[in-house]
């Protein structure tokens, strides 16, 4: 009896997985549009990879003084995106448990993608990517829990598997014509949450836990990247809700995307207030643990680029700040993209480039180097942050032909359980 | 953990033997010789040096000797002599007496096989102008007509191979440790090239080889040392190692060496008799950037 109901279970498995596999294969001149000139961008990304498997990382722009640049940048940028996806919808998941339940099937969604996409930064910037199986468990011999960056490879993984599990149950069983049982997943979802928040904090400790480099030791970079990550995290889903508004089944509730607007108010001040200790601290004196900060706001170091856009960062943030903070602005939909699009802007860039850079200047050894990212490490990027876009497109796709476009098992379910 | 060590080794095993078949290899008999295929996938496999049996160790060795045969003709010979009990190397540098010339940096690039590119210099001697510490201040580039320059002091920096090495607790996956005689040692074969070890370090005394080191068949220095100077490859860190293929068997490091002033004493922190012991009792020396509390080998002091 068991084991017909297993041999039936994993039948279900199979077509959930094959239904979902047709799904993507499914889709109108936009979305093939869409998808081949990802897969166009990705294809041209990976040959500018190439070149970098083959003459090593020489072909970045980066060097022994600046040994960290546009992949880590980006990296640290994500994987606030991927705990900020997480942890947004649980707000709006416990004011309105039923309708939200929708939006942490997409949160999740970006939060895979984002993560990943993390993960492919990191790859992209080891000087001997095949050797990445060092860091497995067993297999290799990771430095836990002395290395933070060992640390940081534990929290990912997990976070990923998590989220992976969580999409899987909301999914499979809606797929199953079961709606999922609160009191299970939640738990889980609880998980994702404490690991979102220790994601985005790990890969904080990494930058602040050397007191080689000032800039980044400092105690309020963690509480800073939390901070600007649900801002840009907030933004960044105010925009994509609204695309698959048009674009899709999914349909967007007013309220929704007030209270994750209202979120993003909150984050933004404090993320500002953080910055502006900052600011003083590094200001008010002048003592060598303050250097980077100075050179950084003063383009001493022939960084203009990097000058502009952190002035640039600030102002699109503050922009935003006062277009957030009047409610009015807030629920007119215009003001609130350009808002989000400012944020996502501004916090990119003051966390991206802005942040990793600025520690490598001076080097320990007092010494002032340059760092402009080259073609093939932009290429190189694009071809990630595409990577990114493809896995989130899939999932929303699939996510949402099942819990909006009625994508369902075939046949009738009887033997299996009913616990609903 | 044994068992995860056994089971470890048993996949890794099983795997190389499944690719070297794969390869056409069909079961390589000993004295077959390897080609550059079977040798690369076996280093692909290579455990942890620091894990490793002695059999395993000596192939290893093995290997690296035939691949830097086959990339550039040349026969090296590597060994791994291990650290010699008794022993903690230390290093003094008496700033009255340097004088700037860089020698030590020539004389170390070529004992240990560094590519010929500027970055690759595991010394860095700064010139720093009369009346400051500050390090911001120094020139890393000076190109002095003639040294001394009389507006300059000069500080040669390398790695300090510090007690509690931050480096070390960066790495995340252990390629890089500290040995029994106080030598910071990395693994070229076990390191992803991920450069945290260089961030994390206060004296940037990480060095990355960003492509494949830019080193002819005559530059060769052939006496080498799996943890020390043996070529590297391109993605891997590197580091000074106090010249631990000299100084275990009792030489003093190039730098050393080559130094036309006598301003460097390198030696034995355990042998009372030594001249370093002598220098730390005697001398009013000071560690630099001793607050970052990597507890530093490396002692600068002054004559007068
Ligand atoms: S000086 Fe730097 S590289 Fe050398 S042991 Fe200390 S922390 Fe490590
Ligand atoms: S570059 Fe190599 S030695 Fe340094 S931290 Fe990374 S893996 Fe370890």
């Amino acid at each position: 009896m068991s084991k017909e109901k297993n041999s039936t279970k994993n039948h279900n498995k199979v077509e959930f997985i094959l239904a979902s596999l047709i799904h993507c294969f499914k889709g109108g001149w936009l979305y093939w549009g869409w998808m081949l000139s990802l897969i166009a961008i990705v294809v041209y990304g990976a040959m500018a990879y190439g070149q970098q498997a083959r003459y090593g990382l020489s072909v970045t722009g980066l060097s022994d003084q600046i040994t960290w640049g546009l992949y880590i940048g980006n990296f640290t940028f994500f994987v606030g995106v991927a705990a900020a996806a997480v942890i947004l919808v649980i707000p709006a998941y416990l004011l309105h448990r039923n309708q939200m339940r929708r939006v942490t099937i997409l949160g999740e969604s970006l939060a895979v993608a984002a993560v990943i996409v993390a993960m492919l930064f990191v790859t992209a910037d080891l000087g001997q990517p095949l050797r990445f199986w060092h860091a497995l468990p067993l297999l290799g011999k990771l430095n836990f829990p002395t290395s933070i960056l060992a640390w940081d490879i534990v929290v990912l993984a997990l976070y990923l598997l998590v989220n992976l599990i969580i999409l899987w149950y909301l999914l499979y069983n809606k797929f199953c014509h079961k709606s999922p049982v609160v009191k299970r997943y939640f738990p889980v979802i609880v998980v994702a949450i404490i690991l979102g928040l220790s994601i985005h904090t790990v890969t904080a400790f990494m930058l602040s836990g050397n007191p080689s480099r000032p800039f980044w030791h400092t105690a309020i970079l963690a509480p800073r990247f939390i901070a600007s990550a649900f801002a840009a995290g907030a933004a960044l889903m105010i925009i994509l809700f609204q695309i698959l508004h048009i674009t899709s089944k999914f349909r967007l509730s007013k309220g929704l995307i007030r209270e994750i607007a209202l979120i993003m108010v909150f984050a933004q001040f404090f993320s500002l207030f953080l910055l502006g200790a900052e600011i003083y601290t590094a200001f008010y004196h002048n003592t060598a643990h303050d250097v980077s900060a100075h050179l950084l706001f003063t383009s001493n170091i022939g960084h203009d680029n990097l000058t502009l856009s952190i002035y640039l960062a600030i102002a699109a943030g503050l922009s935003a700040f006062s277009i957030l903070m009047v409610r009015r602005f807030r629920e007119n939909v215009s003001l609130l993209n350009i808002a989000s699009i400012l944020i996502f802007f501004a916090v990119w860039s003051e966390k991206g480039l802005g942040l990793v850079i600025p520690g490598f200047v001076p080097t320990p050894l007092g010494e002032m180097a340059q760092y402009t990212p080259s073609t093939i490490e932009i290429k190189v990027a694009i071809a990630i942050w595409a990577v990114g876009a493809i896995i989130f497109t899939l999932l929303a796709k699939v996510a949402i032909a099942i819990e909006f476009g009625g994508l369902r098992l075939k046949r009738p379910v009887e033997n299996t359980d009913t616990e609903i | 953990m044994v068992d995860n060590r056994s089971s470890r080794r048993g996949f890794l095993q099983g795997t190389v033997a499944l690719t070297a078949l794969l390869a056409g290899g069909c079961s390589s008999s000993k004295e077959q010789p390897k080609t550059a295929f079977e040798d690369s996938v076996a280093t692909f496999f290579q455990d942890n040096y620091q894990v490793m049996t002695k059999d395993e160790i000596k192939e290893v060795l093995a290997r690296v000797e035939r691949r830097v045969k086959r990339e550039y003709g040349v026969d090296i010979k590597c060994e791994n002599t291990p650290p010699v009990a008794d022993v903690a190397f230390g290093y003094a540098l008496n700033l009255s007496k340097c004088k700037g010339t860089r020698r030590c940096v020539e004389a170390c690039v070529s004992e240990n096989n560094c590519g010929r590119n500027h970055s690759l210099e595991n010394i860095r001697v700064l010139a720093m102008p009369h009346g400051t510490m500050d390090l911001n201040k120094s020139d890393h580039y000076y190109d002095h007509e003639q040294v001394p320059n009389s507006n300059d002091w000069y500080l040669p920096i390398q790695c300090h191979q510090c007690d509690e090495p931050a480096c070390v607790q960066a790495c995340p996956v252990e390629a890089t440790w500290k040995e029994k005689d106080g030598i910071v040692v990395i693994d070229y074969d076990w390191c992803i090239g991920c450069r945290y070890c260089s961030v994390a370090c206060p004296y940037w005394a990480r060095h990355f080889n960003w492509s494949k080191p830019n080193l002819q068949p005559d530059e060769i220095n052939p006496k080498t040392h799996y943890l020390g100077n043996r070529p590297r490859e391109a993605g891997v860190m590197e580091k000074c190692t106090f010249c631990i293929q000299k100084t275990r068997k009792g030489e003093l490091p190039a730098c050393q060496e080559a130094c036309p002033t006598g301003a460097r004493v390198f030696g034995n922190l355990l042998d009372p008799q030594s001249e370093i012991r002598y220098i730390l009792e005697n001398k009013n020396v000071f560690r630099l950037k001793e607050e970052q509390g990597t507890q530093p080998n490396f002692w600068y002091f002054y004559d007068v």
